[in-house]
């Protein structure tokens, strides 16, 4: 096997670990491969991968977010609360969106500009903007978003069949790919992940790029908050605690550097769909939740030895 | 004591990086190792110091057969390796450094009060009384630093040390004192290995040199009846012409000029010009505050007084990008750190300064990129299988040209170097003077930092040199000798003793 061939197989580890996984789920439970039950895992999947689309770039950077589950939650109160109040669904949703991106702009001001550690800075905001979720709701859920849009938004079928999460998704992934691959700011992600120094002296405006990065994560968990929000028709002050880390495992499954500089997108949603496939699969064969966490960790676990060993 | 190393072979996968090595090495002598980057130096003496293992060949220490699995068999051995990155840990002392991994102690209680005066026994044995035992290790200077690792070594009774690049990072008043320590130790009987590409230097201070080509032995000679071209020609296998290849370029109008430009740190009134067409050499010892000039100009560093224009125009020196976007380009001193992103491919190296030519909307086009970075691989003649490959996996000289190609893929106004030969070898270090000429010869402004004297002397029309942080003159490079520099560089003239041999 020549060292390209190795190359592109050890790329290839994450889609052939879901292939393998879904293929042994396939065997043990007749109601995995089902077109419903296939549907139902990528809906499941669909909040995950929006989220770990966004960490994607943050890790390039070699950074972390920490924050984003608690900017889901913010986000997620507000355009409840203004649709409460009476306000457009599409324009709340939009400017949800937008908050969650000022959130994570935030986060990439203070990381470049304040020249604080991501993981400190991230866990800062997790923690402050969590506590301002629960400030603007009172505490408890908010309820009664009359608005059949909004609902479609993480209700909804295309075609009847496609759930419209599943299509965000979709669309997000084909976005990140061209970011990623085609455009200058993709190479600047990379190049800045992997020699900040180099890069800062070749021209790359270095502050910029992170910050811009942080922002689209931002975005991209408001983007998440909306679609459980319209899926639980409601949103919940402290919705999306640990989201952060299935985000980050989607991310390292699909075999991205955690000191930046290497990876790619397709990696973090073959990585979100193999969490998502376990999950269904073990509640199809009624293993305990209490066993699904060891099993998950454990899974978890050996994708990494895996790659590692592949590595050498 | 004789240590010798027989029929050395070693491959890494289908790579054969040695073939059938011999090496002799007797106590007491200085003995240096030269070869091209990717000879095969670093390897042998991996295997010597017992990091690698060989595929086949044996190792003798005075005629018998050591087996030297890990390093720890070769400390046994008595041979020891300073490394060119020193593997001091910055946060300990020095004396803990001295002693890390074998401390005095007493039921597992360290006994400082006996390390601190055996640490002090082992430094002042060098010579290095200044050097204090509770200092932190990262506090001292490098040449400080080496001496501590060479206080290391001895300590372990070696017997064979082995130097990889000793003087890269050392001042000329440093690398005085590291040849009297070695002097010092030949005497003592320690053997040393002497691994560098500073041809004046190996002529200065070892007894014999071996070669290696391309993985396989090609030679030994006794310094004193070699010379200068022999070794060259052992070393690349043919003849390179000119060590510094001339230049026929009359100088043209000013491009930049600076006017006492400070950072209010390393360097105070800097004031120069250079001309369309001229190189500008910056001499001076380490932390004169050379590389701290083109870091200011570049907008790294922020300038405290000073005005700098740019072909008659004042330059923003607010930011690299800013310097960039006025037509400046800078070949940083490090390469590893500051000039490549060691896991991107030699393409998007290539094309990282400039991207923004290859795109629209900042899409880029991916067949307009390829192209470039294929033109610039042939006009800069970089040796790589493929654009697409890892530029970590390319030779110095061939990564050097990768940080060139992504400056001249759009040609600057001006051109910073900093230490742009430094581990290069000799093949490659001509090639990069050549392109050097070519972009003189296309009116280029250039202004060149080096350690190396006879480099900055023949490629340069005229050199600044500094001492700590001022200007102490501005040469005609016509007509000069080193003495001249050095004199200016130690900022007192006749007092440097430093001699080299050409």
């Amino acid at each position: 096997m020549t060292a390209q061939q190795k190359a592109t197989l050890q790329k290839l580890g994450p889609f052939i670990a879901l292939l393998v996984v879904s293929g042994a789920l396939a065997i043990m439970s007749p109601d995995f491969l089902t077109v419903g039950n296939l549907m139902n895992v990528m809906r499941q999947v669909s909040i995950n991968a929006l989220i770990a689309f966004g960490m994607t770039l943050v890790i390039l950077l070699g950074g972390i977010d920490l924050s984003v589950g608690s900017i889901l939650a913010l986000s997620s109160v507000c355009i409840a609360l203004m649709i409460q109040s009476g306000l457009d669904p599409v324009l709340a949703t939009l400017l949800g969106i937008a908050a969650g991106a000022g959130m994570g702009f935030a986060n990439g001001w203070i990381i470049s500009k304040g020249k604080v550690a991501p993981f400190i800075a991230t866990l800062a905001s997790m923690t402050i903007l969590r506590g301002l979720s629960l400030v603007f709701s009172g505490g408890s859920p908010i309820t009664g978003l009359d608005s059949d849009f909004f609902q479609m938004l993480g209700g909804g079928y295309v075609a009847g069949l496609v759930p419209v999460p599943v299509v965000w998704m979709l669309l997000m992934f084909a976005g990140f790919w061209f970011l990623l691959k085609q455009t200058v700011f993709g190479r600047h992600v990379y190049a800045t992940g992997g020699n900040e120094e180099a890069s800062r002296l070749s021209g790359v405006k270095v502050d910029r790029i992170k910050i811009w990065v942080y922002t689209v994560s931002g975005a991209m968990s408001a983007m998440a908050g909306v679609v459980l929000t319209s899926r639980l028709n409601s949103a919940q002050p402290t919705a999306g605690t640990g989201y952060e880390l299935d985000a980050i495992a989607a991310v390292v499954l699909g075999g991205t550097s955690l000191t930046g500089g290497r990876g790619w997108i397709f990696g973090t949603l073959m990585g979100a769909l193999l969490i998502g496939v376990l999950n269904n699969g073990l509640n199809l064969l009624g293993v305990s939740s209490f066993y699904q966490q060891v099993i998950k960790g454990a899974v978890i676990l050996l994708a990494v030895l895996l790659d590692r060993a592949g590595k050498k | 004591m004789k240590v010798s190393m027989r029929g050395i072979c070693k491959a890494f996968g289908p790579v054969r990086v040695l073939e059938n090595v011999d090496f002799t090495l007797h106590g007491g002598e200085i003995h240096a190792l030269m070869g091209e980057n990717g000879a095969g130096k670093s390897t042998l003496m991996k295997i010597l110091s017992g990091v690698y293992q060989p595929d086949s060949g044996s190792v003798e220490v005075d005629g018998k057969a050591v087996a030297i699995r890990t390093t720890r068999d070769a400390e046994a051995a008595g041979i020891a390796i300073i490394h060119q990155e020193l593997n001091l840990i910055p946060q300990l002392s020095v004396m803990e450094n001295l002693f890390l991994g074998r401390e005095p102690s007493r039921f597992g209680v360290i006994q400082r009060a006996a390390m601190r005066q055996q640490a002090r026994a082992q430094l002042d044995a060098l010579g290095a009384s200044q050097i204090d035992v509770e200092a932190e290790a990262g506090s001292l200077s490098i040449g400080q630093q080496q001496m501590v690792e060479i206080a290391k070594a001895l300590a372990m009774d070696a017997r064979v040390l082995i130097m990889d690049e000793p003087t890269a990072a050392l001042s000329a008043r440093e690398i005085d004192t590291l040849f009297a320590l070695m002097r010092g130790l030949q005497a003592r009987g320690v053997a040393i290995v002497y691994v560098s590409h500073r041809m004046e230097e190996i002529f200065h201070i070892c007894d014999k040199i071996s070669v290696l080509r391309d993985g396989c032995f090609v030679g030994e000679r006794v310094i004193a009846d070699t010379g200068f071209d022999e070794v060259v020609k052992l070393m690349v296998g043919r003849e390179i012409g000119d060590r510094f290849p001339g230049r026929d370029v009359v100088p043209g109008a000013v491009r930049l000029a600076v006017r006492g430009l400070s950072d209010g740190r390393h360097i105070d009134g800097i004031s120069f010009e250079a001309r369309a067409g001229e190189v500008l050499g910056i001499a001076g010892l380490m932390g004169a505050g050379r590389s701290e000039i083109l870091k200011t100009l570049f907008g790294v560093n922020r300038r405290t007084a000073g005005e700098v224009w740019l072909d008659g125009a004042p330059l923003d020196l607010r930011s690299p990008a800013a310097a960039i976007a006025a037509g400046l380009a800078f070949v940083t001193e490090d390469r590893k750190s500051q000039g490549l992103v060691l896991g991107m491919s030699v393409r998007e190296n290539a094309t990282l300064v400039h991207l923004d030519s290859y795109a629209r909307l900042g899409v880029v086009n991916g067949a307009a990129e390829q192209a470039a970075v294929a033109q610039q691989i042939s006009q800069l003649r970089i040796r790589t299988r493929d654009a697409e490959l890892d530029v970590k996996s390319l030779s110095g000289g061939n990564q050097q040209k990768v940080v060139f190609a992504k400056w001249l893929a759009k040609p600057p106004k001006v051109l910073l170097l900093d230490e742009p030969t430094r581990g290069v070898d000799v093949g490659g270090k001509a090639e990069i003077y050549h392109i050097i000429n070519q972009l003189a010869a296309a009116g280029v402004a250039i202004v060149m930092v080096s350690s190396e004297l006879p480099e900055v002397m023949a490629m340069s029309n005229r050199i600044l040199v500094l001492h700590e942080g001022r200007q102490t003159a501005l040469f005609d490079a016509a007509n000069l000798s080193q003495e001249d520099i050095m004199a200016a560089a130690t900022g007192t003239a006749g007092h440097d003793t430093r001699t080299t041999q050409d």
